[in-house]
């Protein structure tokens, strides 16, 4: 056991609901049987039946409760502090958003009620629609995909429809060497192969690697700018226009949004199909893990393969394209009529409860509003890489590429292990001391010892500040006795949890009596 | 700030990074923002012109469902520490959602008999999609054997991904009752002669999609005398009170949509999809895991674990692209299995069942009404009505009662016509039935009339003056 | 094994895998991982071993090693069929840590083709290769 006092959470040992209760305990009261009693037989034959009730718990209300909520105490959150998870956007989520989505009228439909009965969330989906097709400059929208990944393989399966809708098969997908982990698992689902693109000394896609592989086997390159080094591209024209003489589309990888919105679009970089995740950008909580949406805007070569169904407005004459010009009256539909679709890639149309929460964030910001989010995000992210660029900091934790960055940055701790022999994920662990939610740590690859810096824009100055002593201090710490920072953390209610043995020999479950 | 940073202006930091060409330069068209209150009233005046479950009697069903929620659980998913947090990339910060997870899995496993489950994915359908391509990395064979009675939305996305996975989808029907069999259920025939060597999976639903239950035991078996493909169910997670586990019936993989446990209607959507599967498949299954560790002092805790099967580690090798769980949903999900406890859920499991017969029963004594099977049904029955099914239910919503889901609007099968699928939860009491068949009853014979008198006489304009730009136009409904 | 250690007397494929030819019968071989291929997984925590009577293609990955954070192809250096497996290794994958060469040992072989062994490299030209 360790020699410092352990706090009170950490005293207290983990045990889960079902080593909780007693035989006879309940909380739920079923309604009473109203209708005639029928011979259980008649009802369901034996062998169909289930012969032992499952071993779920058998608690009292109060009991539920208390263990929730305790466990609810052994999470760090958004709300409670910092937490600059790079390429995760972890913006304030108003609550206003969670009291909107509540109301019956938005939580209590039917996904199959009739559209007559629900044109005020139709119009709530047309409306998103809308907004994210003037924020990403492509007018196509499905909001069906349920995740920003989800998004991504609709994006490589609309590319597919596309090129075989024009007799060709193609089978290899671009994608840079620091592209996210989901990148090249969606292709290998869509039946592509990932070839990876060299990054250049800027931190950019290397332009003469690019050239090299394009080739017409190619379907589609997969990007998103600034990329997950924090870097804008300043050759994204060039980029789009190789991709394009190539006859391949351009994926725009969303998790970066917060960066350039209303100060550059996708669709006027070139791209072709954007995905958003609307639990970054547009501030849907993440929910420790979920759930998600992630909707995505296509330009009008992509648009007829969209998954269906798409939300439309009819009119007497006919449908309205959708798009922000899109005319002003008629109602509001679920439209399966499209022939050359890829289908559906879940059931009934996609996430509504994440629709009102960012319809009404986008609402609320309007046009000017999310440009001020992107440009703030950026300041913030400046800032802090301008703090950790003193003296004490720098040394050991330089930035990896480039000068300025946009909304968030990636500094290396390889310099920090040799001389401090501190790797990353000390560095993360002993934040946790100070009360921070650590940087995205190891990601992207590229980078040794990678630490991923996102403040977003929520964050104040004086947090920001806070942030860069803590890193200061933790490191000269570390220059006295690394040790400290090894052991890390102390104050958590768990200290440094061994996962070597939980995937060794994996415990996936409570084993009951 | 812009001292620190060394510039002179933000403007500077954008003209510094983002060329000319791609700036925007003006401002995007878009409402301009409004204050809380002003959001708040829009967001209700369009929650006005949506008719919840609230405002009529609703027996819709065909995958989510109308269940009680309790308070509490509303309460545990807005608790901050729940709700705002990230995936547990920290656990020692993270117990309360690794722990979360880690019930639900217990949960999840004794529900389905299968001892391995993850920590949810996005919903049903894309989950069936999802056991398929686990298929497909086991035995790297070409076919997925389907019956008809999985829902359609899972066997449109299953083909969609198909596509994708380079594999074909068969199609097995149901029975039809027309060689003097039962009706509503796979066809134990056409089952075993589809699956062959070259059959990587076999899906199947339970109940399936008209609300029959299947066989299930005897359906594995049949695969597994086949080619031994692998079999995956679909499952309902409210019936596992009373039905036999797919972990007992010989179900290779288990998945479900878990919106029924705990979770809201929301428009269809966000949920959770469960996923379970036999021991063997532990490091192919797809999504998160929370597993059981220790920390440096020898306390209990909890991680993420098996990560290298997801997509950040294994890139193109891995057993799927899911990046998210549903941590919220299935943190809804195991309160509720909580809450019901180990007795609830039969109670609930039994009180569907003699409901739903129940309704079946008034129902089909109706005139103009039969059933659709006459197999055991637990929570949805499947009636056909001797009449213009969209005129019928538009006369029950008048009615302030919704009978259910057009069945051939969201199968596209001819068979299906006329058909009317209609789903029992606890919040339906005998009386809300009693006033269903009578609305129902009413209508039918209504439009029976109308059809008769309508033989006789010149048919009506086809668009009624009436019929604007309030509603959809007629005929433009399709297969949902 | 905290030093990194290439024994001479092994054959080496560039992708950190290597060969022993048995002395008493070179048709027989033995196959593993190097020591710079289990310092960069970290800790092994899974190995699953091919079925015996596996065929095995030179160049070609026959199975993997996993650890927390990575998972790793192992590469065939030569081509043949799999006569056995060492199930001390399956049993506690950290061996592979311990002693990548000896104890750590993956599959033996009966190679459909020795003269392939001219293609490997020998402990010079592969740690030349990690130098660069």
């Amino acid at each position: 056991m360790s020699q410092l006092a352990q706090t009170p959470q950490q005293r207290e040992p983990a045990r889960t609901i079902f080593q909780k209760g007693a035989p006879g305990r309940r909380a739920f009261v079923c309604p009473a049987l109203d209708v005639p009693a029928v011979d259980p037989g008649e009802l369901l034959p034996a062998r169909f039946r289930r012969t032992e009730p499952p071993r779920l718990p058998e608690v009292s209300e109060p009991e539920i409760v208390r263990h929730y909520v305790g466990l609810s105490k052994r999470n760090f959150d958004l709300d409670s502090g910092f937490y600059p998870l790079g390429s995760c956007t972890m913006k304030h989520n108003p609550r206003l958003h969670e009291r909107v989505a509540a109301l019956p009228g938005h939580a209590r439909l039917h996904p199959l009620q009739d559209p007559a009965s629900a044109q005020g969330a139709l119009e709530l989906m047309w409306r998103l629609q809308n907004a994210l097709a003037e924020v990403s400059g492509l007018p196509h929208v499905s909001l069906q995909p349920s995740a920003g990944s989800h998004g991504e393989l609709a994006g490589v399966l609309l590319t597919r429809a596309y090129h075989e809708d024009r007799g060709e098969r193609r089978h290899k997908v671009l994608a840079p060497d620091t592209s996210h982990g989901t990148n090249p698992a969606t292709v290998t689902m869509a039946g592509f192969e990932l070839v990876k693109l060299a990054t250049n000394a800027d931190g950019g896609v290397d332009l003469d690697d690019l050239r090299a592989k394009a080739d017409e086997d190619v379907a589609c390159l997969m990007l998103t700018n600034p990329n997950t080094l924090g870097l804008f591209d300043p050759n994204i024209s060039e980029i789009a226009e190789i991709v394009h003489r190539v006859g391949a589309t351009l994926y725009y990888d969303g998790a970066n949004l917060n960066a350039v919105m209303g100060l550059s679009r996708p669709g006027d970089m070139g791209f072709d199909i954007v995905h958003f995740n609307l639990h970054k950008s547009f501030t849907q909580p993440h929910g420790g893990g979920g759930p998600g949406s992630g909707p995505i805007a296509v330009s009008d070569r992509v648009a007829p393969y969209l998954p269906v169904p798409v939300v439309v407005r009819r009119t007497r004459t006919g449908t309205t394209p959708s798009g922000a010009h899109a005319s002003e009256d008629g109602a509001y539909d679920l439209d399966y009529e499209r022939p050359k679709s890829i289908g559906r890639l879940r059931g009934f149309h996609g996430n509504y409860g994440c629709f009102v929460r960012s319809y009404a964030y986008i609402c609320s910001l309007g046009g000017d509003g999310l440009r001020d989010a992107s440009e703030t995000a950026v300041l913030n992210a400046n800032y802090l890489l301008a703090r950790l660029r003193e003296h004490g900091v720098a040394e050991y934790l330089p930035l990896a590429y480039g000068e300025l960055c946009m909304h968030e940055f990636v500094l290396s701790g390889g310099p920090m292990k040799r001389e401090l022999g501190l790797k990353t994920l000390d560095l993360a662990k002993r934040l946790l001391d100070f009360g921070f939610h650590p940087p995205t740590v190891y990601f992207p690859l590229l980078v040794d010892e990678a630490l991923m810096v996102e403040p977003t824009e929520t964050e104040t100055k004086e947090t920001l500040d806070a942030f860069a002593e803590a890193i200061a201090a933790i490191l000269k710490e570390a220059a006295e006795d690394p040790q400290i920072a090894q052991g890390a953390p102390y104050s958590t209610p768990v200290r440094r949890l061994d996962e070597v043995a939980a995937a060794k020999r994996p415990v996936i479950r409570e084993v009951l009596a | 700030m812009l001292a620190a940073i060394g510039v002179s202006s933000l403007q500077e930091v954008f003209e510094r990074q983002i060329p000319e060409g791609v700036r925007l330069g003006r401002s995007l068209e878009l409402p301009d923002g409004l204050g809380e209150q002003d959001v708040y009233e829009h967001l209700r005046e369009l929650a006005a012109r949506n008719t919840s479950v609230e405002d009529e009697l609703s027996f819709l069903g065909a995958g989510m469902y109308d269940h009680y929620v309790p308070a509490l659980i509303d309460m545990l998913t807005e608790r901050s520490e729940f709700l705002t947090p990230y995936t547990p990339y920290q656990p020692e910060i993270s117990q309360g959602g690794l722990q979360v997870m880690f019930e639900y899995q217990t949960a999840i496993s004794e529900l389905t008999a299968l001892p391995v489950s993850n920590a949810s994915v996005y919903e049903g359908p894309s989950a069936v999609a999802a056991a398929a391509y686990l298929a497909k990395l086991h035995n790297g064979r070409r076919r997925l054997v389907v019956s008809a009675g999985l829902h359609p939305h899972s066997i449109q996305t299953l083909r969609t991904n198909a596509h994708g996975y380079g594999m074909e989808v068969v199609e097995v029907p149901l029975t039809t009752g027309s060689a003097g069999g039962a009706q509503g259920v796979t066809d134990p025939d056409a089952w075993a002669q589809a699956i062959d060597e070259d059959t990587s999976a076999a899906i199947f639903a339970q109940p399936n999609f008209y609300g029959a239950v299947e066989d299930a035991a005897a359906l594995s078996a049949a695969a597994k005398a086949g080619g031994e493909p692998v079999v995956i169910c679909q499952v309902d997670p409210i019936t596992l009170g009373i039905l036999a586990p797919p972990g007992e019936c010989g179900v290779d993989v288990a998945v479900g949509e878990g919106q029924s446990l705990g979770n809201r209607l929301d428009f269809g959507g966000p949920s959770f999809g469960l996923f379970a599967a036999r021991e063997e498949y532990l490091r192919r299954i797809p999504g998160r895991i929370a597993g059981e560790t220790v920390d440096v002092d020898g306390r209990r805790g909890f991680v993420l674990t098996l990560q290298t099967r997801e997509q950040h580690i294994r890139r193109e090798k891995a057993t799927s692209n899911i990046c998210t769980a549903q941590a919220l949903n299935a943190l809804a999900g195991v309160v509720y299995l909580s809450w019901l406890g180990r007795r609830g859920i039969v109670e609930l499991g039994e009180l569907l069942l003699a409901r739903t017969h129940y309704a079946r029963e008034r129902l089909t004594a109706l005139e103009g009404v039969e059933a659709l099977h006459e197999q055991p049904v637990i929570r949805e029955l499947a009636v056909r009505v001797d009449a213009d099914v969209a005129a019928v239910r538009r006369r029950c919503i008048e009615q302030g009662v919704n009978p259910g889901v057009d069945l051939h609007a969201l199968s596209a099968r001819p068979e299906d016509e006329g058909g009317l699928l209609v789903a029992i939860t606890e919040r339906r009491s005998r009386a809300d039935i009693d006033r269903l068949a009578e609305v129902l009853g009413a209508a039918v014979a209504a439009e029976r009339g109308t059809a008769e008198r309508g033989a006789q006489a010149p048919e009506p304009g086809a668009d009624a003056p009436e019929r604007g730009a309030d509603a959809p136009e007629r005929g433009a409904a399709v297969a949902i | 094994m905290s030093q990194a250690s290439y024994p001479a007397e092994l054959l080496y494929h560039p992708e950190h895998d290597w060969a022993r030819i048995s002395a008493e019968d070179p048709q027989l071989a033995t196959f593993g991982i190097t020591w710079y291929a289990q310092d960069a997984l970290g800790e092994v925590v899974f190995f699953e071993a091919p079925a015996l009577g596996t065929k095995l293609a030179k160049d070609a990955p026959y199975t993997e090693v996993e650890s927390v954070k990575a998972v790793s192809d192992v590469v065939a250096p030569m081509s043949g069929e799999v006569v056995e497996v060492n199930e001390a290794v399956t049993a506690n994958p950290g061996i592979i840590n311990e002693d990548p060469y000896d104890q750590g040992w993956l599959v033996k072989v009966r190679l459909s083709d020795p003269s392939e062994r001219e293609s490997l490299l020998d402990v010079a030209a592969y740690m030349a290769t990690l130098a660069g």
